[in-house]
């Protein structure tokens, strides 16, 4: 069944605030195996000028998978979600996320088509912080396989 | 690697290589991944339903391969707040057996192009049991100048 079009372009309300705490972002860098301290010390965070711990660059899907939920989960989008592989994903960073943020996300349907069999649908998330500081946008694209027929 | 010396961007040309990683994965690193990232689709964990959707076996969250090879960037430019654009397509998914070997992404690096702003664009490289598992892997750091 192919995806409603209509989505496409629907923008959702901020989500709300998400803090970043320093002992998540360790979580993080220990899941992804990397050490570098400037994810857990302050003062080595620092030195490069953070004013705290930062997170890895892809640290962002935390909350920005989280936001998409609220599109690919709808029941009107019609996506099968135990179909759904991720397909690509891009950031644009305007600073690196760290501890003690509060951050928001605003999600936008890009684009939604069809290709190979498959039914595919990009959203793009704007995080700011709650003071409205832009700090990255995800893009993700999600695939269905094998859902449009064909 | 951390502690290095740190690319600048007169030293660097398009060609410059960065030190390439083999990252090894184990299905206890997806479980870990899934609670650290909230992804919990049973794809990462769960063969029996693997399995069941048609995939071969378990296989790696896209977003764990994504995090692996972004060491390679961060590891070679030494702060990851340098990076301003990274995006990759997810063109093969990396299978993870459930035995003592588990699978292994090796990622490699290379400068493709100077900008301005002591900037460049780098393209990675991403192979996992010899086929490529990231395409269209890039990214925008910022160097020293």
């Amino acid at each position: 069944m192919p995806l409603d079009q209509s989505f496409v372009g629907r923008t959702y309300p901020p989500t709300p605030p998400y803090e970043v705490g320093r002992e998540k972002i360790r979580e993080f860098a220990e899941a992804i195996g990397d050490a570098n301290p400037v994810y857990r010390d302050p003062d080595a965070a620092r030195a490069y000028g953070h004013p705290d711990v930062i997170a890895p660059p892809t640290f962002g899907i935390v909350l920005s998978m989280t936001a998409g939920r609220q599109v690919i989960a709808d029941p009107e989008l019609g996506l099968d979600y135990t179909r759904v592989v991720h397909g690509e994903q891009r950031f644009t960073i305007t600073r690196p996320i760290r501890a003690g943020d509060r951050l928001t996300v605003i999600v936008t349907v890009e684009n939604i088509r069809s290709a190979a069999g498959n039914d595919m649908i990009t959203t793009r998330g704007d995080v700011t912080t709650v003071d409205g500081e832009p700090v990255f946008t995800a893009y993700s694209t999600l695939v269905a396989r094998g859902t449009a027929g064909g | 690697m951390p502690g290095s010396a740190k690319p600048r961007y007169d030293d660097v040309e398009v060609g410059s290589e960065l030190p390439g990683q083999t990252f090894p994965v184990h299905r206890v690193n997806l479980v870990m991944y899934a609670g650290a990232s909230g992804d919990f689709n049973p794809i990462h964990w769960n063969e029996r339903f693997a399995t069941a959707v048609g995939l071969p076996n378990v296989i790696a969250h896209g977003m764990f391969t994504m995090a692996e090879a972004a060491r390679v960037l961060t590891d070679w430019v030494g702060d990851p707040g340098a990076i301003e654009e990274f995006g990759v397509r997810f063109s093969r998914p990396v299978v993870v057996p459930d035995d003592d070997r588990g699978a292994t992404i090796e990622v490699t690096g290379t400068v493709a192009e100077k900008l301005d702003g002591n900037r460049v664009r780098v393209e990675l490289v991403a192979r996992s049991d010899g086929q490529a598992v990231l395409t269209r892997a890039r990214a925008v750091l910022r160097l020293l100048p």
